[in-house]
């Protein structure tokens, strides 16, 4: 045990620590294209407080186109584009083009969810203060959804770690990679144990810590 | 201060809604103005039409003077500072204090914190909610929410306060402080209350007019002595029980 624990002990750290990288940096990217999205996607919905059809339309299509792309085929279909971004296809920085625009449209629907539960009659009370639309998404519509946003960044978070398994298989690195390696074409089940178990616990933790956070924030069950 | 003339509104969903049906009033400055109606009579549609929160598909409303479909997008701003608008679900901010809650229109006006903060401590005192400054709505009943909500449409000192059956959803202990605080407000601040009910009690305990409103028209108006006393209307003798829907005979 002891034996095993210090041969793949710099292995398995590293593997969590690629795939804790790859999972983080592209949940913040997808977050930067995903939540003006996802606000946007409510703001000019029918009832929203800028109806716009068009834009809707179109974005709310492309949402949904890419969210119906496999991840395998995304992988491969943006290489040319990941090697213009990062110069290079194979390694976890790499993993983190597919892996944000595999997310940011799962992103921009998380976000509409969650400012969709905010209570419109609070809209039209901000509406009767005079209050312009910015001001409504800024401070109404974003804060009075904090708790849900929290937990779908936790969501999002913990896709992304599946995802980024996936990505192993494709050179991305991480533990999805080691797995891979060691459990499929070396028969070494019990590192692939390891790996899987360590997912889980990571997985587990990153639950854990932002329930815990969304329950302290959200003032609404206090 | 407020002026309706041949306001209508039409909801185009499947079939056609005539909600109002070309009603014309008038409320004097000063004034607590009563509306009251069967549900479904169109009394939230009037007040949001006077909000602002629904277009009407005809007819004119003018506060102070102004119309207020012709406004640029500016003085609406400004003229719906001067509106404050008080729901009967209180519509409050959930994930914010009381007192940033009673701040937040003052936020929106870009008021400086200091001074904001000044300013709601004064209204706390008018409402009667010093002690809950730092609670949130989620901690409040519902005669506390509805303080927390009127003193945010005070902030701003406005002229008008709409009221869209604000104690409905209280008891009879509760709704008479409300009111007694809706008077309080309307005296000593001389702001013009104008206020939709469905319950007649409302209206005799604190309405100075009172107009009856009956599937979207506008039947009768008038001081509301007079009106309660000497109804014309059908839907006035039903709302104030003398006549009764099954038997449209006396209720005894
Ligand atoms: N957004 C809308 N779309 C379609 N119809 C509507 C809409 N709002 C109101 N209506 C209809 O207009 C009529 C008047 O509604 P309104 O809400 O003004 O009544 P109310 O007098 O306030 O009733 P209550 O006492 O139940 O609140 C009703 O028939 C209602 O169904
Ligand atoms: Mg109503």
């Amino acid at each position: 045990m002891m034996e095993f624990f210090m041969e793949y002990k710099d292995m398995l750290f590293e593997g969590s620590y690629e795939t804790l990288l790859m999972t983080f940096a592209s949940t913040i990217f997808a977050y930067i294209i995903g939540l003006p999205l996802g606000v946007t996607m409510v703001i000019t919905d029918a009832h929203g407080i800028s109806p716009q059809k068009t834009l809707n339309t179109v974005l709310g299509t492309i949402i949904n186109i890419g969210r119906s792309i496999p991840f395998v085929i995304l992988i491969v279909a943006v290489i040319p584009l990941t090697r213009f971004i990062v110069g290079k296809a194979i390694g976890p920085v790499a993993a983190i083009v597919p892996l944000t625009i595999a997310a940011a449209p799962f992103v921009a629907r998380m976000v509409e969810t969650a400012l969709q539960e905010v209570d419109p009659g609070v809209v039209e009370a901000a509406k009767t203060m005079g209050a312009t639309n910015a001001q409504i998404a800024l401070k109404v519509l974003l804060p009075e959804a904090v708790p849900s946003l929290i937990r779908g960044f936790s969501i999002t978070t913990i896709t992304l770690i599946g995802y980024s398994a996936m990505a192993g298989a494709f050179g991305a690195g991480g533990l999805g990679d080691i797995a891979i390696r060691y459990g499929h074409h070396r028969y070494q089940a019990d590192i692939m144990w390891v790996t899987v178990v360590l997912i889980v616990v990571i997985v587990q933790a990153i639950q854990m810590c932002f329930e815990l956070a969304a329950k302290k924030i959200d003032k609404r069950n206090k | 201060m407020i002026r309706i003339e041949n306001l209508s509104k039409i909801f185009k969903t499947s079939n056609e809604v005539h909600a109002l049906r070309s009603v014309s009033t008038h409320v004097e400055a000063g004034d607590i103005f009563g509306v009251i109606g069967m549900s479904g009579a169109g009394k939230s549609t009037l007040l949001r039409c006077i909000a602002q929160l629904e277009k009407p598909t005809s007819g004119a409303i003018y506060i102070e003077g102004k119309n207020i479909t012709e406004l640029s997008g500016k003085e609406n701003i400004e003229l719906r500072k001067r509106v404050g608008v008080i729901f009967q679900g209180y519509h409050l901010l959930m994930q914010r204090t009381v007192r940033d809650n009673i701040a937040f229109p003052l936020e929106l006006s870009g008021i400086k914190k200091e001074e904001r903060y000044k300013r709601v401590e004064e209204l706390l005192a008018l409402v009667g909610l010093e002690n809950k400054a730092d609670a949130y709505p989620s901690q409040l009943s519902g005669g506390q929410m509805q303080r927390v909500a009127i003193a945010r449409a005070l902030a701003n000192n406005p002229s008008i306060l709409l009221c869209d059956e604000p104690t409905s959803a209280l008891d009879s202990l509760t709704t008479k402080a409300i009111l007694k605080l809706l008077k309080d407000i309307n005296e000593k601040l001389g702001v013009t209350v104008f206020i939709i009910t469905h319950e007649i009690g409302v209206v005799k305990s604190i309405c100075r007019h009172v107009a009856v409103i009956n599937e979207g028209e506008l039947v009768e108006q008038g001081a509301t002595d007079e009106v309660l006393s000497n109804p014309k209307h059908h839907a006035t003798e039903l709302l104030l029980g003398i006549s009764n829907i099954a038997e449209g005979g006396d209720a005894e």
